[in-house]
């Protein structure tokens, strides 16, 4: 291991210029003449437009513009996609309604789109945006998910007159309902996996820009994924064709998913530049970020899980009830599918698993990926039944998960997924030590003499990720495939670029990918240079999500780099006189075999490039080798984690007294930058098990829209981590590397409520949970103890 | 989301002049907080605009207000919808009922009302306490407006 090679934990780079206030941001972005934009939103969560006059904000002095859906419907403007295809039981593809980028006739959520002002100053735009007339007719509005596909509601969309956007199943039924049948035991749990806010840093922001002298746009936005924001633009909504769009994605503060998909403001805003002949831009406003982020989770499962009569697990069956929103967001339909289902075998041997989902629309913002997208929602399903049932059959939790973990690799689940390496076992011993589980019934009555509650709960996790072979998503139904490029660059000074379709939105790719090339070409990061974010610059990419970035960014840069120094060889090989099968490369030195000769990668970079021992018959010159990674499998990241909470029963508040992470990610390229990702990630999830909430009111108004209703986590609600590895590399990939952005915020709510749970002694307690529900449920539970 | 609030005022007025006077435009104009106009379209339909900070949410609303189910002197429903523009909107009605007692008329109310928009997004939390605030500045208003010895409000 060089000092900045793979494995150590070298400080990030670009933390210079982000904790110096240089980092380059959209709103920091200024373009010459430019005009500002301000969205008209829907006060209503479900009416039509009667009547929309924008005459007399288009005649406020200093407007430039306003512009409605009919403005786009004449431009011939495509409407928002949705690039997944889910067909239902029946074999009907999913009944996706137009998504225009501003409302046509109707407005489906508080805060949907009605039109846009563009003025010279943004103060402007929201003063002219007062005087636009909208005549509305309130329809019922639909929120309530078990309502919205009953007799008597209201339709969101004609194409789906039951408000269902697809009736989907995974699994065998038959094995499922035969083994149910011959159970000894079964655990019935009904799970509310509840609605979250994204909250970035950065809010999402957007300029575009016309340049009329050569037709073309360029789009400046917070996006994990420029070239997926130009594919979309192009090919579906029709901006501009690919080579004359750029779409430009610099600094992005934070993204947990939302920044992966294609909104209403960024095709607005390049749209409009043309039609008002200035760049516009537009930054989000907390409350904006509120209504039209789209959010996260938003499950009713009812879950059941079979044990024989020794607590062999034999059979799962789960109905899922998932929120998609007013409209489907561009990947909201796999996200409670094909993210979600395949990831209910957890770390056990089920035999039989059958799962159905019931995608709904409602008149609240659309729902998509947020950090784990489905596996999250799947892992508090599969670890809150299996904390219940060991409970329920008198056995110690973490036995019942050993007795029941996969154990023979490669595994293939009844539930698509084919885990290819692993060893849970080890986590969970590794865990157990690390938390003194041996210790708790000590530390239970030390809280107990102080009139506290102490619960110990586990997850045991695990996700797909690598996001994704191409072939599989494409036959599971993805518009996209989901591969990876690079290209590498080696300059004549013996400097290099690396071109990466993986997109840094707080990952640290700036530093971990520069570890792989210090690394692999035996230079120091400092040579090293990662571009990124820039369809003008880089030559396709399918972002950053899902914790793809290194299991298959980094495979790209990898294969790229195998050809650099394949290349080198041959260029050495002409430089030192000698045959190419005599050249090693090591340690950032091409050598001839068994002499002293060599050169270092620099001088062999200078002598591809100035080309004077070889002639272009036999060699090009140049150093700069591309890439395309497309992976062969899901890697499979996995790990126990283990949270200790301490109540108190007279004010309901959950202390978070221990936390123990034992994660399995592969190969660790950044083992700082990893943990931090941990960090982050068990913050995230702690915040959904105790604290955060969406909620929208009967009449489908947003009451949790600022901090002041929607609590984050902060420090003080965290305790100091204990962050651990086990290692099994990935088989599937060059590096090994199996993922670790999401894990945290996956693993982390079952462990949180399986703490909380233990301590009061029932199951009845949902997220968030907050001290009043945490105070109720202790009143039940000193209820339950006294009738006994 | 939906806001409620109920409560009575005691007034030092025979129930005829309290009833006359909850009929009056003007009157009603002059002593509903934030209000700057108050136009008859009918007898029993106003245009209001009505000007209303709720926390940090400042709005003007103009809208439509109706006086339904009249029963002189006893009472009426009084309707109405306004619309504030990118602040929001707010809908819904009030019963007011009178009755006599020996300092006056006691007039008992029950107002019950949605909001949407930034008002509920931003001022869900205040509005109850911004609605008890304009309801008792509307009836100290209204106090004086009906009591004799200040005839010319």
């Amino acid at each position: 291991m060089s000092n900045t090679g793979i494995g150590a934990p070298v400080r990030r780079k670009e933390d210079f210029r982000f904790i110096t206030g240089q980092g380059r941001y959209t709103d920091d972005i200024e373009r010459p003449g430019q005009t500002h934009a301000y969205f008209l939103r829907s006060p209503h969560a479900h009416a039509t437009i009667k009547k929309l006059d924008v005459s007399a904000a288009l005649a406020t002095p200093g407007v430039v513009g306003v512009l409605t859906g009919d403005d786009l419907a004449k431009d011939g403007v495509g409407g928002l996609i949705c690039g997944w295809m889910i067909h239902s039981k029946d074999g009907s593809p999913m009944k996706a309604g137009a998504h225009p980028a501003l409302a046509q006739g109707k407005v489906r959520y508080v805060g949907d789109h009605v039109a846009v002002v563009i003025a010279e100053t943004l103060a402007i735009a929201k003063d002219a945006a007062e005087k636009i007339a909208v005549d509305y007719e309130t329809l019922a509005p639909v929120v309530d998910m078990n309502a919205a596909t009953g007799k008597g509601a209201a339709v969101i969309h004609d194409v789906a007159p039951d408000n269902r956007v697809y009736d989907w199943h995974l699994g065998d039924k038959t094995a499922t309902d035969a083994a149910f049948a011959k159970a000894k035991h079964v655990t019935k749990l009904d799970l509310v996996n509840n609605r979250l806010v994204p909250n970035p840093m950065e809010t999402r922001a957007a300029i575009g820009e016309y340049d009329a002298g050569n037709d073309a746009f360029t789009l400046y936005t917070t996006s994990q994924n420029p070239h997926v924001a130009r594919l979309v633009l192009s090919a579906f909504i029709g901006i501009a064709p690919e080579h004359k769009l750029r779409v430009i994605a610099p600094d992005v503060g934070g993204g947990f998913g939302s920044k992966i998909f294609i909104y209403a403001e960024e095709t607005v805003c390049v749209w409009a530049a043309k039609k008002v002949g200035r760049p516009v831009k537009w930054t989000s406003d907390r409350t904006e970020a509120f209504l039209s982020d789209a959010h996260g989770r938003d499950h009713l499962t009812h879950a059941e899980l079979a044990l024989d009569d020794k607590g062999k697990m034999l059979a799962m069956r789960v109905h899922t009830k998932a929120n998609l929103g007013a409209y489907l967001s561009t990947f909201s339909s796999c996200v409670p599918t094909y993210l979600y289902a395949p990831l209910l075998s957890g770390q056990y041997d089920i035999p039989a698993i059958y799962c159905e989902v019931e995608g709904i629309y409602t008149n609240t913002a659309p729902v998509d990926a947020y950090r784990g997208a489905g596996r999250p929602e799947a892992t508090f399903v599969v670890e809150r039944l299996v904390e219940v049932a060991a409970r329920e059959i008198g056995q110690d939790p973490a036995a019942f998960r050993r007795k029941n973990f996969i154990r023979k690799f490669p595994h293939q689940t009844p539930v698509i997924m084919a885990y290819d390496v692993g060893d849970y076992a080890a986590s969970l011993d590794k865990a157990l030590d690390l938390i003194d589980y041996k210790g708790l019934g000590r530390r239970k009555r030390d809280s107990a003499r102080k009139g506290k509650l102490r619960g110990l709960g586990f997850s045991a996790y695990i996700e797909a990720c690598g996001i994704a072979p191409s072939a599989a998503v494409g036959s599971l139904g993805a518009g996209v495939g989901l591969w990876e490029s690079a290209e590498v660059r080696g300059n004549p000074v013996g400097t290099v670029e690396v071109l990466t379709g993986s997109h840094s939105h707080g990952q640290g790719h700036e530093t971990t990918f520069a570890q792989l090339v210090s690394d692999r070409l035996g230079i120091s990061i400092d040579q090293v240079a990662i571009v990124h974010g820039d369809t003008d610059k880089v030559q396709f990419g399918m972002g950053t999500y899902g914790s793809r970035s290194g299991a298959v960014g980094m495979s790209a840069i990898a294969k790229a780099l195998d050809k650099v120094i394949a290349k080198g060889k041959k260029v050495a090989a002409y430089a030192l006189e000698a045959s190419e099968g005599d050249i090693e490369f090591k340690d950032g030195r091409f050598s001839v075999a068994g002499t002293d000769k060599s050169l270092a990668f620099g001088e062999v970079a200078l002598q591809a490039y100035i080309a004077h021992k070889f002639s272009g018959q036999e060699l090009e010159p140049g150093l700069k080798e591309g890439a395309f990674y497309d992976p062969t499998n899901f890697t499979f990241p996995s790990g126990v984690h283990v949270c200790e909470v301490e109540i108190d029963p007279e004010t309901g508040v959950t202390k978070i007294d221990r936390w123990v992470a034992v994660d399995d990610f592969g190969v660790v390229i950044n083992p700082m930058i990893v943990e931090g990702q941990v960090h982050g990630g068990i913050a995230q999830g702690v915040g959904q098990a105790l604290l955060e909430g969406a909620h929208y009111d009967a009449s489908g108004q947003l009451v949790t829209a600022s901090y002041m209703d929607y609590c984050m986590p902060r420090a003080d609600d965290l305790p100091s981590f204990r962050v651990d590895h086990t290692t099994t590399p990935c088989p599937s990939n060059p590096l090994g590397i199996k993922g670790c952005g999401e894990a945290g915020a996956i693993a982390a709510p079952p462990a949180v409520i399986n703490a909380i749970t233990d301590a009061l002694g029932h199951e009845d307690v949902a997220m968030p949970a907050t001290p009043q529900a945490v105070w109720r449920a202790a009143q039940k539970a000193a209820r339950l103890a006294a009738a006994e | 989301m939906a806001m409620t609030m109920n409560g009575e005022a005691v007034l030092p007025a025979p129930r005829e002049t309290v009833w006359a006077k909850l009929n009056d435009p003007e009157v009603l104009k002059a002593c509903i907080p934030g209000c700057q106009s108050l136009d008859m379209a009918s007898p029993t339909e106003f245009a209001a605009v009505a000007k209303v900070k709720v926390g940090p949410v400042s709005a003007t609303f103009k809208g439509r207000v109706q006086l339904l189910d009249l029963d002189p002197p006893n009472g009426y429903r009084i309707q109405g919808e306004g619309e504030g523009g990118v602040a929001g909107f707010a809908k819904g009605g009030a019963k007011v009922r009178l009755e006599d007692v020996p300092e006056g008329t006691k007039l008992v109310y029950d107002v019950e009302a949605q909001i949407g928009g930034k008002l509920a997004q931003l001022g869900g939390r205040l509005i109850n306490g911004v609605a008890k605030k304009m309801a008792d500045e509307f009836f100290g208003n209204f106090a004086k407006a009906v009591n004799p010895e200040n005839a010319g409000v």
